[in-house]
Formats: C-alpha cells, sequence, structure tokens
C-alpha cells in the first residue's frame, strides 16, 4: 500500500512514473506498427539520429531547456529516417545496411559534437550527455505535461487514421491502388514514431530506446492475432513497463531508471515469448506432443484445398 | 473515392464519342510507349497496347518479362519513364480508382495479424474515403463476397492458417467488393489447386459476361487458350497482342520465349498451334 500511496503523493516518483508510463504506451503504439511493417530498427535508427540534434540545439540556443533540445532531436530523426529510407528506395543497399550507416554517422558525429560541447567553458553544458543512458529520476511535472500532450497527439492520429496504417502495414501495394497517399502516409506514421522517440530520449536515452520501440510490439503480438488488440496489449505492456521499472528504481534500489524501464520491459517479452497461449513456445511445444500422441489415421480427407507451391 | 471522382464508363453503349485512334470497340486499357525502368536496366520498352473493354484478358510471357510491372505501372505503383495510360480513354490518374486489383499473394505478409474477413472488407476502404470506418453494411458485403468464392466459412479464421489457395480467394474477394469495372490481376492462380482455378475461371468468366474487363497475368500456356478471349505477349517489348485464337500462334510464342520453345513444346505435349 505504501508504494501506491507513494506513487499518488510522491512529487518525484508521481512524475518519473507518470513520464515512464506515458512513453510506453505511445512508444508501444507505435512502436508495434514498425514491428508489424518489419521495421522494427527504426526505432533505434531515430533515435541515434536524434543525437547530433540536441547538440546542434544547444549550441544555437545555449538553453538546455528539455523542448528546445527535444525539438532538435526530433527534426534530426526526421532528417535521418527519411535519408534512411531515400537510400533504400534509391541505391542497392539493403535496408540494414543503410540502418547501419544512418545510426553510426549520426551517432558519431552526436558524440563529436557533444565532446566538443563538453570542452566549451559554458558552465551550463553539463546534463547534454543523460541523454545517452536518460534522465527519468530528473522528469519534473512540466516535463510529464509535455509528453502527456505529444503522446496524445500521437495517438489521436493513430485512432483517426487506423484504418489506413492498417491497410499501409498489410498491404502497401492494394492502398496505392485505392488511391491511398502512402508515400505521405508512411511520412505521418514515421514522425509518429519520431514523437515517441523524443519523449524516450528524456527517459530511457539515445541507446535503449529502440528496445522501447520494439519490445511491447514483439510481446503484444505474442497474445493475439487481431490487430486492435495488439494495439492496446502494446500499450498495456509499454505502460507497465514503465510504472513498474520507475517505482523499482526509485523505491527498492539506487538503480537507473532507464535501464530498469527495459529489465522490467525485458521480463514481459519473456513471458510472452515463452508462456502466451496462442503462440509462446511452452504451450506450443505441449500442444505438439499431445498432437502427435493422439494422432489418428484420417477416415477422409476432409478438403483437397491448397496445393502446396 | 479518396480524392477525385473518375469519370464512370459505359462499356458497350457507344465507341464513337471518344477521340482516341480505337478501331471498333471501346478501350479499356490503351498504353501509348510505356517504357518502365529500374536504375539503368529497362524492364519494360515502348510498349504500345490497347485491350478492348469486355474481354478476359491474358498477359503472358516468361519470367522477368515485366508482366506484372505492366500492370503496376498502369495502377501507378512503379514510377514510369515514358508514356501514358488511358483507363476507359481518359488519363487522368483518378480513372485509376475504377481498377481493382489483385496483387501477387506472396506481395504481403500472411502473418499480419487480422482474419478473412477484415481482409476482404479493406476492398470497401476506397468507397468508404478517410478516416470512415467499416460497419456493418461493409461487413456484410465483405461477407456476401467471401460467399462468392466460397469461403464464407473462413471468415473469421486468421489469414496465416489459411492455404496458398484459400489466400488466394481471399484476395479476389477482397478485388470483387471493389464493385470496379477493370480488374487487374497479377497470378491468380499461383500455387492453387486445380479445383480452385476452375472455380477462380468461372469467377472470371462471370464478370466478363456482366460487362467487366478482367486483365490477368498467367503462365500455364496449356489452360490459356480455355480461358481466355483476348492475349498480350510481352517479353519487356509486346511482342502481340490481340483476339486470343489469331494471336496465340506458335510463332509469336516463339517470339516471346525465344530459345525455350522446345521446352515449351515439352510441356504441351504436342506442336504448339499453327
Amino acid at each position: 500500500m505504501s508504494i501506491l500511496h507513494d506513487l499518488l503523493f510522491d512529487y518525484t516518483l508521481r512524475n518519473v512514473a507518470l513520464g515512464s508510463m506515458l512513453l510506453g504506451i505511445v512508444s508501444g503504439v507505435l512502436g508495434s506498427y514498425a514491428v508489424l511493417r518489419g521495421q522494427a530498427l527504426l526505432g533505434d535508427a531515430l533515435s541515434h539520429a536524434a543525437l547530433p540534434g540536441i547538440c546542434i540545439a544547444f549550441m544555437l540556443t545555449g538553453v538546455r531547456t528539455p523542448l528546445v533540445l527535444l525539438l532538435g532531436a526530433g527534426i534530426a530523426g526526421w532528417i535521418g529516417t527519411m535519408l534512411l529510407l531515400r537510400i533504400v528506395k534509391d541505391t542497392k543497399l539493403s535496408e540494414d545496411t543503410a540502418l547501419g550507416v544512418v545510426l553510426s554517422v549520426f551517432f558519431g558525429v552526436g558524440i563529436l559534437l557533444l565532446t566538443i560541447i563538453q570542452h566549451n567553458e559554458n558552465a551550463n553544458q553539463a546534463g547534454l550527455d543523460k541523454y545517452l543512458f536518460g534522465q527519468a529520476a530528473a522528469l519534473v511535472a512540466s516535463n510529464v505535461i509535455t509528453f502527456a500532450v505529444l503522446g496524445a497527439i500521437a495517438l489521436l492520429i493513430v485512432f483517426l487514421f487506423y484504418k489506413e496504417f492498417k491497410l499501409l502495414s498489410f498491404d502497401p501495394d492494394f492502398a496505392s491502388s485505392i488511391g491511398l497517399p502512402t508515400r505521405g502516409l508512411d511520412i505521418l506514421l514515421t514522425s509518429l514514431l519520431v514523437i515517441a522517440v523524443m519523449i524516450g530520449l528524456q527517459t530511457v536515452g539515445v541507446v535503449l530506446m529502440a528496445a522501447m520501440v520494439i519490445g511491447p510490439g514483439a510481446a503484444a503480438r505474442q497474445w493475439t492475432d487481431r490487430l486492435p488488440v495488439m494495439l492496446l496489449l502494446a500499450a498495456l505492456f509499454g505502460g507497465l513497463a514503465g510504472v513498474s521499472g520507475a517505482v523499482i528504481s526509485v523505491q527498492a534500489s539506487r538503480l537507473p531508471t532507464g535501464p530498469m524501464i527495459i529489465v522490467s520491459l525485458t521480463v514481459i517479452v519473456l513471458v510472452s515469448l515463452f508462456f502466451a497461449p496462442q503462440h509462446g513456445i511452452v504451450p506450443d511445444a505441449l500442444r505438439h506432443r499431445r498432437d502427435r500422441s493422439s494422432l489418428r489415421a484420417p477416415d477422409q480427407w476432409e478438403t483437397v484445398d491448397g496445393g502446396m507451391q | 473515392m479518396f480524392n477525385n471522382t473518375p469519370s464512370i464508363p459505359k462499356p458497350h453503349l457507344s465507341s464513337t464519342n471518344q477521340s482516341a485512334p480505337i478501331k471498333d470497340e471501346a478501350a479499356a486499357v490503351t498504353v501509348h510507349d510505356l517504357t518502365v525502368a529500374y536504375r539503368e536496366a529497362p524492364v519494360l520498352w515502348d510498349v504500345d497496347l490497347s485491350i478492348p473493354a469486355g474481354t478476359l484478358t491474358a498477359v503472358i510471357g516468361p519470367n522477368g518479362a515485366g508482366k506484372s510491372t505492366m500492370l503496376k505501372a498502369i495502377l501507378g505503383l512503379v514510377p514510369v519513364a515514358a508514356g501514358t495510360v488511358e483507363i476507359f480513354g481518359h488519363t487522368s490518374p483518378a480513372q485509376r480508382r475504377l481498377i481493382g486489383y489483385v496483387p501477387q499473394r506472396g506481395s504481403v505478409d500472411w502473418n499480419f495479424p487480422t482474419n478473412a474477413l477484415d481482409v476482404v472488407t479493406m476492398g470497401t476502404y476506397g468507397q468508404l474515403g478517410w478516416i470512415r470506418r467499416p460497419g456493418k453494411e461493409q461487413r456484410e458485403r465483405a461477407l456476401h463476397s467471401l460467399e462468392q468464392v466460397g469461403m464464407a466459412d473462413f471468415a473469421q479464421r486468421q489469414i496465416s492458417q489459411l492455404s496458398g489457395g484459400q489466400q488466394q480467394r481471399v484476395f479476389l474477394a477482397r478485388a470483387l467488393i471493389q464493385d470496379a469495372q477493370l480488374y487487374f490481376m497479377d497470378e491468380p492462380f499461383a500455387g492453387v489447386d486445380a479445383q480452385t482455378e476452375r472455380a477462380i475461371v468461372q469467377i472470371l468468366q462471370t464478370l466478363r459476361n456482366e460487362g467487366k474487363t478482367v486483365v490477368v497475368v498467367h503462365h500455364d500456356l496449356e489452360s490459356a487458350p480455355e480461358y481466355f478471349d483476348w492475349l498480350v505477349l510481352l517479353n519487356v517489348r509486346k511482342i502481340a497482342s490481340g483476339p486470343f485464337a489469331e494471336t496465340f500462334t506458335t510463332g509469336n510464342l516463339a517470339k516471346t520465349y525465344g530459345g525455350s520453345m522446345s521446352l515449351l513444346r515439352q510441356r504441351t505435349g504436342e506442336p504448339l498451334p499453327r
């Protein structure tokens, strides 16, 4: 009960838990689309690409206001992602190669700029490197409100264009053929993922953000074969990982919050991989064994459908 | 539809109202000088052809002949290096909305979390327009469409649990619900057993008899004469096109398939016509 009490009344814990929960929900929903479209590592490229944006925003303005830095992060991440999609479209490089190039070039430039800033005399600079692994413990109420507004916009757009995004993810050629502007929708969906990453940079940081994008969706897919249920479960798993990671790190240990959130998420992913009733490894193996022991010769073939290729 | 309203064709009414140089029947599709290239290599080279409305047309050619690419270019799915496309006499991109499309079965991930009914319902999205969700009416039509292809019992089935032939029929049902004037089907018989193939052909012939135009990428030379009444032979360039019986000649096929003609003879088991 004391944890519940603290969640409601402890200012720090409440902000950290709320901020982490919002991150989990938004990245869970948008990450699900990335997972379904086979672009699971897009979040990784995006968050790494955001680092130089944070540095440049700081160098230009000289302020450390999260909103300014996150705006820089969002713009740089967005440019990196568009570059990535462009490389895949216009060159012979495969997606993973293009991803590796964009990710390491942007991240390298980011680290370079970070070092320059740190060598500078400006006393204001301290703390930029917190964006590498996040600084969830330092979240304040104004951060949480920013997250809530950004997240609400992203989720509202996902809700409005649910059917368009679904068709884009399942069959983009058919979507084009009925007149949907698939390129615009693709950019919109990716831009929403940028919002999720912007929220995540302050909480779990550049390096661990990929897990927040992939984890909830991958876990949710194990439990259901329906897209709306998958999206809801991903939001639930992401939010749960955020809250539990925040509570454990603030209450029970002196472990950093970002990594703790990822550890909580990992537990959820592992349980889902092994024990989800339909697709889990353990139920699957049990079913297989039962089926084999109760195998009988068929009385007659029920259907003669579906030849193999 | 999503933006402009295409002009609705009136096949079989009159053929004198269009300025396009079409012989006697109104054309569903007319392609002028169509060239498509992936980087330097041309996939389609300077293709000129016209497919009359109300035909069941086969597009035949070897692998890599550009058959799928031609359908995609007409649909606006791949960038075109040169050429123009007319659908029912108009070049406006909005005309493409008159086409119901059956992509290759392998072009999508069948592990996507959805069921057969939902996939078929996607065929109504174009009519619904932005944001509006499919409702009871759309689901009923989707169910009816599944019935037409003999898949009503599988409506709630997760799509990865369908056989190849069943997946193909789900795609066909999704095109049927579009209620199009013109259908493009990319290898609808791939991975399908003989019984399903016959069922699909029957549906295509019914569409044709209702005045619709159906264009099918096809591979099997043996069954083609039985199914189709118009033929396009393609191998990067257009080799020939016209009424099936007149176009399906040994000479044209030799030009289309080049050196592999002896193989073709083995496959059909006897000398090819003429």
